[in-house]
């Protein structure tokens, strides 16, 4: 009988000089073991292909392409108007960045004016989708290391915007609130008491996390200095979004690239330099308390009344003249982009859609995983905070 | 043609000679080891009518579901099973494997590259097993009614007995779907599990159609 | 902005530059990969934004657009390159800028699988990103019909009509008069 102990030498690989070690699957020495695609925790519906060596991760390959409907396709058999059902679908826990960046992109190459009061609810829109795409997040930061409960807090506090939302266009999950032109309607009557209440729920089971998740020994031990993301890798992978900001980068589109109304808002984008696992979730933490910031900042700007959408020609004969554009928002997990080019006609040419997981989740995870413990992987991979539909779409 | 390798990455199901740490060495073929090709059969109900009723009434009574989301669906699964809705006092639960798993919720459309792992994971699981078809895509292919990669009708590839439209579906709906799920079961006609044995063959020509890397036995026990 | 494009001109020849939407520049294939090495490192573009390609099947032309971003100017720059457009099965190519942006190798995946662009010497560029034995044209081709394609393949539920939405409207609006009388 052989020795399984640590000490067995012949049971591990021969380390090579440098360091690395050959993975040889026939050896015996490693085995494979597949994460996904049933969800693991919150990350959606892709799988990692892992080549362990005892619990610790040698080798990490993505793999997507589980959620693929070919929107880009679809979009250019549909007219502009008919593809708005479509776009709010790509992304599900954020429709709205999408319906933003598609609506912009088309304002743009069309030329159409948007009124100012519709830019202040688009702006409080996008603010309200990543308040309650933050929550969604913490829930699946803590439940992939164990801590269910304040997954259930959270999507208690996400069901309270929801809510919100339900009042504004009639849907939980896919708006369609904001429209080529502005958007569908004014806020109700007695929207913005409804909107201070729901904001201090929400600050109470924030306060409750704090203490519970940020705070708790087992957390701090687990996540510092986990799945450290080098700064060097920033441009080169491609890093944007909250996951740059925690590397020390001051990276914020809407900051930088001030757009809709935020260029009239007040806050300083937060920077954190250590870029492991819990700067990250501390950060993400830190914004969704600064999106109630300017949840408020918005509401008390917002003029009641006014006009919400700017005479657009027949939706029917909609054309846009040739041109090409690419539109940009700064949604929970980075960029998001909209490339569209119109050829004159009714339809689109193309439509690329630029999700900020396009690159974290495939080559920044697939470096990231490398030499993270087994138990780890889930925990990093929501660190990432990636979403597979806006990979593949 | 293409210059897609789609070889190389199903290496590993073909013969090869393993090694063990101890020096053994022995053939392994993954086809036939690991797996057993056997059809499945159909379950009659019990003859004792009181005893089959209990036993319906149980299986009512413990909704297991497989925490499996293959489409835009899941995300009101979350909110389903926290304090808003809280599916947990109607005994429903979220398994992790398939194994464990007595319910299936299809989450929307099914791509084809899930649609094996749908196919995998649906005859994995023990029986009695049903699957609920949740929003328009898993009735007529929904807002992807046109989309090359998407499914029209899921009831062509595995049994369904509950469906629920809409797009996307309110949490309560799917409350109500399991309400209806579990009347269906206790009076007996929820039977797509023996409808899949019976049909056996009509489905595995509709999965093998779209499926073109059929690299696993027909049933997967 | 004007300035970069003055210190491009020198090096490289450009036969569009469109600022009407954002800038976007033309170039001629064989300088695609040495512009974009002289923006990454001189002119300080560091972040690859995108590449995508379009289908211009009229002019049997693949556009092929490298967005690029500054952080320190705090702008966008769009490279644009035409380059022929192969019937299938054959393949187009392109050299590959993978060695610039480690990111671009996903990219150069999916539009190799998706417009069958192929990329030589990308890492990993023959292995399929999304698809699964795909067998027929690449999808995103103009030419690939997505429904024809989904009819035969699987199986329309009866009961679906698809109305041309200007003309259904019309008919709604303003009846014909036979169908008003009737």
């Amino acid at each position: 009988m052989l020795d399984y102990g640590v000490n067995n030498r012949e049971l591990f690989p021969e380390t090579k000089s440098d360091g690395t070690v050959d993975i040889d699957l026939s050896s015996g020495k490693f085995v494979k073991v597949w994460q996904g695609p049933q969800h693991p925790g919150i990350t959606g519906n892709m799988s990692l292909e892992l080549t362990i060596l005892g619990d610790e991760v040698m080798e990490s390959k993505t793999h997507v392409g589980y959620l693929h409907r070919g929107f880009e396709k679809l979009m250019e058999r549909r007219r502009f108007i008919n593809n708005f059902p479509l776009v709010c679908r790509i992304c599900v826990p954020e429709p709205d960045f999408n319906e933003y960046c598609y609506a912009a992109a088309l304002e743009e190459l069309a030329g159409i004016e948007i009124p100012e009061n519709a830019q202040w609810i688009r702006t409080l829109i996008l603010e309200m989708a990543r308040l309650q795409s933050y929550m969604m997040w913490m829930g699946g930061q803590a439940g992939s290391l164990g801590m269910g409960m304040i997954g259930q807090w959270v999507y208690w506090a996400r069901d309270r915007v929801l809510q919100l939302f339900e009042e504004l266009s009639g849907a939980r999950i896919y708006h369609i609130y904001i429209i080529p032109g502005g958007v569908r309607e004014n806020l109700p009557e007695g929207f913005k008491g409804r909107m201070e209440q729901m904001l201090q729920d929400v600050e109470n089971v924030l306060k409750d996390v704090d203490r519970v998740l940020f705070h708790n020994a087992v957390f701090k031990k687990r996540t510092i200095g986990l799945g450290y993301i080098d700064p060097d890798w920033v441009d080169e992978y491609g890093i944007t979004g909250p996951n740059a900001r925690a590397a020390g980068f001051n990276r914020d589109i809407r900051k930088n690239y001030p757009y809709a109304k935020y260029g009239e808002l007040d806050f300083e984008p937060i920077v954190k330099k250590d870029s492991d696992v819990f700067t990250r979730a501390r950060l993400r933490f830190e914004d969704a308390r600064l999106s109630i910031d300017l949840i408020r900042q918005i509401l008390a700007k917002t003029p009641d009344k006014g006009e919400f959408k700017a005479k657009m020609p027949s939706m029917l004969h909609w054309k846009i003249p040739p041109g090409e554009t690419y539109v940009k928002a700064e949604c929970t997990r980075g960029e998001y982009g909209y490339y569209v080019v119109t050829d004159g006609s009714g339809y689109p040419r193309r439509i690329n859609v630029r999700g900020p997981s396009y690159t974290h989740a495939v080559t920044l995870a697939e470096k990231l995983m490398v030499n993270v413990n087994l138990a780890d992987v889930a925990g990093t991979l929501v660190s990432i905070h990636t979403y597979p539909p806006e990979i593949e779409r | 043609m293409a210059k897609m390798n789609y070889k190389k990455r199903w290496a590993d199901l073909e013969k090869r000679i393993v090694v063990s740490p101890e020096g053994e060495e022995f053939e392994v073929d993954p086809m036939q080891d690991y797996f057993c090709d056997a059809k499945p059969r159909v379950h009659p109900p019990n003859k004792i009518a009181p005893l089959e009723k209990f036993a319906n009434w149980c299986r009512a009574e413990s909704i297991y579901i497989l925490g499996f989301g293959t489409g835009c669906g899941a995300i009101e699964m979350r909110p389903l099973s926290s304090a808003m809705y809280d599916a947990y006092r109607f005994g429903v639960n979220w398994r992790a494997t398939p194994r464990q798993a007595t319910v299936f919720v299809i989450g929307g459309y099914a791509s084809v590259k899930t649609m094996k792992r749908i196919v995998r994971s649906y005859e994995q699981m023990q029986g009695p097993k049903f699957v609920l078809g949740l929003c328009s895509c898993t009735i007529n292919g929904g807002m992807y009614w046109d989309s090359y990669n998407t499914v029209n009708r899921l009831d062509h590839y595995i049994p369904v007995d509950v469906y629920i439209t809409g797009c996307m579906p309110r949490p309560e709906a799917l409350l109500d779907a399991i309400d209806q799920l579990k009347k269906r079961i206790k009076s007996g006609r929820a039977e797509g599990q023996n409808k899949y044995a019976e049909n056996f063959e009509w489905y595995k020509a509709n999965q093998k159609k779209i499926i073109k890397n059929w690299d696993m036995p027909d049933y997967s026990w | 902005m004007e300035q970069i494009i003055e210190n491009i001109k020198k090096q490289f020849t450009l036969s569009d530059v469109t600022t009407a939407h954002g800038t976007y520049i033309t170039c001629e294939k064989k300088d695609t990969v040495s512009l974009l090495t002289y923006l990454k490192d001189v002119e300080g573009f560091k972040h690859l934004v995108l590449i995508t390609a379009v289908d211009w099947i009229e002019d049997n032309k693949f556009q092929l657009t490298y967005l690029l971003n500054s952080p320190k100017l705090k702008t966008e720059l769009g490279v644009r390159t035409f380059i022929e457009r192969s019937v299938w099965p054959e393949e187009s190519e392109m050299q590959s800028a993978h060695h610039l942006w480690p990111a671009a190798k996903t990219y150069q995946r999916e539009l190799h699988e998706m417009f069958g662009i192929d990329f030589p010497g990308s890492p990993e560029i023959n292995d399929p990103l999304i698809l699964e034995w795909w067998d027929d044209i690449p999808p995103y081709r103009r030419d690939f019909d997505t429904k024809k394609y989904s009819e035969e393949t699987y199986y329309p539920r009866e009961g679906r009509s698809t109305n041309d939405p200007s003309d259904y409207m019309k008919d709604q609006l303003y009846p014909r008069e036979g169908e008003k009388n009737a």
